[in-house]
């Protein structure tokens, strides 16, 4: 496989570019126990990471792939393919003006400068394998707020990292959570101290640019006692031929009382595997939130989960999917009530168009020893034509006689009176769709920052374009 | 009813009958059944007319085919506005001409905002300039309150939980809004109450009365045409307008019924 294969015909894809590859460091393809020493030694990480990589490595050599989910899909990953650490600048840089040029072109063409507006906190845009700019607002300092791009963390704070690093996700927990303990790059490491309360989102942006190259970052967020974050991430990718892989896991601690928000739009191209592990830990009177927006990739298998674990914590886990011609969005949420009076919402909305399909994925399980816990499920689908498929997944688990669960679901189409209505006030036929479809998106997109409301959007009309037979 | 002198004043010189639509010899169909079996209508700049027919008789179809609803096919005659040839577009590109239509049921449309909506709407019928600025956020503003519209509507969704009543101001909000040069009101007065019927009158007649646009009313009563007041009435019925009059028709109709005109047809 040659660089220049990289530079491939651009297609119809949003943000279907790359920029040539400028890698000071890149490894072959495949993965063996000396690549994953090798990409440890080359960071100087501790003894202690070095071993957990090589343990989680043999572990994912070991586990078989997930018997559930789409498994002809799964079975397409060809893992000897795919590049697993590809270092592209040759520090984190800080300055804005530091970061290259044709990186900082690539950013201009995702429209990153103009988000990093007065009401972000912070901004880390992770650059192929490692956050190569990182910028942190003078009074999140002087809080004593850190952010940092993870392999930073690891080496400024490896204390923190050790005492929770794989605390919410083991190496063990799935395949592809062992293969990103194993090979994990970048990501972001944050942590809050107690009563801290970050008022502005946290942001950092995502994106594969080279050609098979997989992407395993790992985020890990503290929010200390009574402290609060919102954090942002969004992704889009290049237009590649050949399969990508993007494996991240993101744990989330939330000590008592404290409150965690995470936001993300995915918008990978439509080849990428997006294979995530996101779990977060809420102790007493915690919350968390993920709010999750899948629309780009081939196949995602993404469930946000929550382990309510202290009493009196909440967990909401907010998620569209939008699923195109050969793509299956296979996403959900997980909550587990382990304690009293804990409460957990779910919202999931999918959209399948031209044969896509979208799955709801859900499970939500309350203990024999958690009283009066309640829980709410609500799973609507809009499908866009006949060729689309939804389906849906729930699962409840409640061991415990006092929980007050409601579960909904719905299953729609486009009416065409609706078309007729919007028509009929001058819209056309495509732009009175990306209305309904937005519309369908709203309670999703209420929730995000203004900006990333209007990109997707945007992002939701451009995908409406054509789509008239 | 004391009102009906009160909009008296807005009728305009009648010598001004700038044609403004011309429906001629209109036939259309859905699903192989013929609806409408030829109809003849003129409506000049300022005018008001009114269509009142049974169920049945072909008025919703009228105002469907006119917008350009795509279930319909017309298989004769020709519809213009302003001499453009209304056939020939899309209902959006009729809307952007100039079409506005009332519609008998308003779809919902979940988490699409009222506000959002309108200024859309605005922008894509009259042009970008107009839906910003003060001009339009006046504009909105009085003729929310002219339809005892409240703010608050601006962030509900379009229809969506709307009552029927509701349903019919936010349509002749619309109207108020979008400034077309025809106005097609489907059944706008059915399911309003005394107080609705009053508001749906007063923002067509500002609407329309002293201005260069014209106006079809679809209705079963005659009580909205009271408040309206409109320069022609015609019966429509099985697909043909069967009779022309002025308001007294309508007056005829309430009191008598359709069985006079029964067998009245032009090819009878």
């Amino acid at each position: 496989m040659s660089k220049g294969d990289a530079r491939d015909a651009v297609g119809d894809y949003k943000a279907g570019w790359n920029d040539p590859e400028n890698s000071s460091i890149r490894f072959d393809f495949g993965l063996s126990e000396e690549v994953v020493r090798e990409i440890s030694k080359l960071k100087n990480e501790p003894n202690w990471m070095t071993e957990k990589r090589v343990k989680a490595f043999r572990h994912f050599e070991e586990r078989p792939m997930p018997t559930w989910g789409n498994t002809p899909m799964l079975e397409e990953i060809d893992f000897d393919k795919i590049c697993y650490y590809l270092r592209s600048s040759d520090s984190t840089k800080k300055d804005w003006g530091d970061v290259p040029e044709d990186i900082r072109n690539t950013f201009d063409r995702l429209g990153i400068p103009e988000a990093e507006q007065k009401w972000l906190s912070g901004v880390t845009a992770q650059y192929e394998s490692e956050a190569v700019y990182h910028s942190i607002r003078e009074d999140l300092e002087q809080q004593g707020v850190i952010f940092l791009d993870m392999d930073s963390g690891l080496r400024e704070f490896p204390e923190i990292v050790k005492k929770w690093f794989c605390s919410v996700v083991p190496h063990t927990d799935n395949k592809f959570a062992a293969l990103n303990t194993a090979v994990w790059s970048g990501g972001s490491f944050i942590y809050v101290p107690k009563g801290v309360k970050v008022e502005m989102p946290v942001q950092a942006y995502f994106r594969i640019n080279a050609k098979n190259m997989g992407q395993f970052e790992r985020t890990l967020i503290i929010a200390d006692e009574g402290s609060s974050i919102h954090y942002v991430e969004g992704c889009t990718a290049p237009t590649y031929s050949a399969n990508s892989l993007h494996s991240a896991v993101v744990e989330l601690i939330a000590l008592p009382g404290s409150h965690i928000r995470y936001s993300t739009i995915q918008n990978w191209s439509a080849n990428v595997y997006n294979l995530v592990t996101k779990r977060g830990i809420a102790h007493e009177n915690a919350k968390i939130e993920w709010v999750d927006g899948n629309i780009g990739s081939k196949l995602t298998m993404k469930y946000p989960a929550v382990i309510l674990k202290g009493e009196g914590s909440h967990a909401e886990v907010i998620s569209v999917a939008y699923s195109g011609k050969g793509q299956h969005q296979d996403a959900g949420a997980k909550i587990h009530h382990l304690a009293s009076n804990t409460t957990s919402k779910i919202l999931s909305k999918s959209i399948s168009k031209n044969g896509g399909r979208g799955s709801y994925r859900g499970m939500v399980t309350v203990s024999p020893k958690a009283e009066n816990c309640k829980l709410n499920v609500v799973c609507d689908a809009l499908i866009l034509d006949k060729n689309s498929q939804s389906d849906t997944y729930p699962t409840m688990e409640v061991s415990n006689p006092t929980a007050r669960c409601e579960h909904e679901a719905s299953v729609s189409k486009v009416g065409d009176e609706q078309l007729f209505y919007l028509m009929s006030r001058g819209h056309s036929e495509e732009e009175s769709l990306a209305m309904i479809v937005n519309g369908f998106f709203e309670p999703f997109t209420r929730e995000l920052p203004m900006e990333y409301a209007v990109e997707l959007n945007q992002l939701m009309a451009l995908e409406m374009e054509g789509s008239i037979g | 009813m004391g009102s009906k002198g009160l909009y008296a004043c807005y009728k305009i010189d009648m010598s001004d009958d700038r044609e403004l639509l011309k429906i001629s010899n209109l036939k259309a169909s859905i699903d192989g059944k013929e609806i409408l079996k030829g109809i003849d209508l003129e409506i000049g700049s300022g005018e008001i007319h009114a269509i009142m027919g049974r169920n049945g008789s072909g008025k919703t179809t009228t105002a469907n085919v006119i917008m350009g609803h795509p279930d319909f096919e017309v298989t004769e005659g020709g519809v213009l506005l302003d001499g453009e040839d209304l056939l020939e577009m899309e209902a959006w590109e009729r809307a952007r001409s100039g079409v506005f239509l009332s519609f008998q049921y308003p779809q919902a449309i979940p988490g699409l905002q009222v506000g959002n909506f309108l200024r859309k709407s605005v922008a894509s019928i009259r042009g970008e300039d107009s839906a910003k600025g003060p001009g339009f956020r006046e504009l909105l503003k009085e003729s929310m309150e002219s339809m005892n519209i409240p703010r608050s509507f601006l962030s509900r969704y379009v229809n969506d939980g709307f009552s029927g009543g509701e349903k019919k101001r936010f349509e002749i909000l619309q109207l108020m809004l979008l400034k077309p040069k025809l106005a097609v009101l489907d059944e706008t007065d059915s399911g309003l109450d005394i107080d609705g019927i009053r508001d749906v009158a007063i923002g067509l007649n500002s609407a329309i009365r002293g201005t260069n646009a014209g106006a079809l009313i679809i209705t079963h009563y005659s009580r909205i045409l009271e408040h309206i007041n409109p320069d022609f009435v015609h019966v429509l019925m099985d697909g043909r307008i069967v009779s022309t009059g002025g308001p007294e028709l309508a007056n005829k109709l309430e009191e008598s019924g359709y069985e006079w005109l029964e067998g009245s047809g032009p090819d009878e």
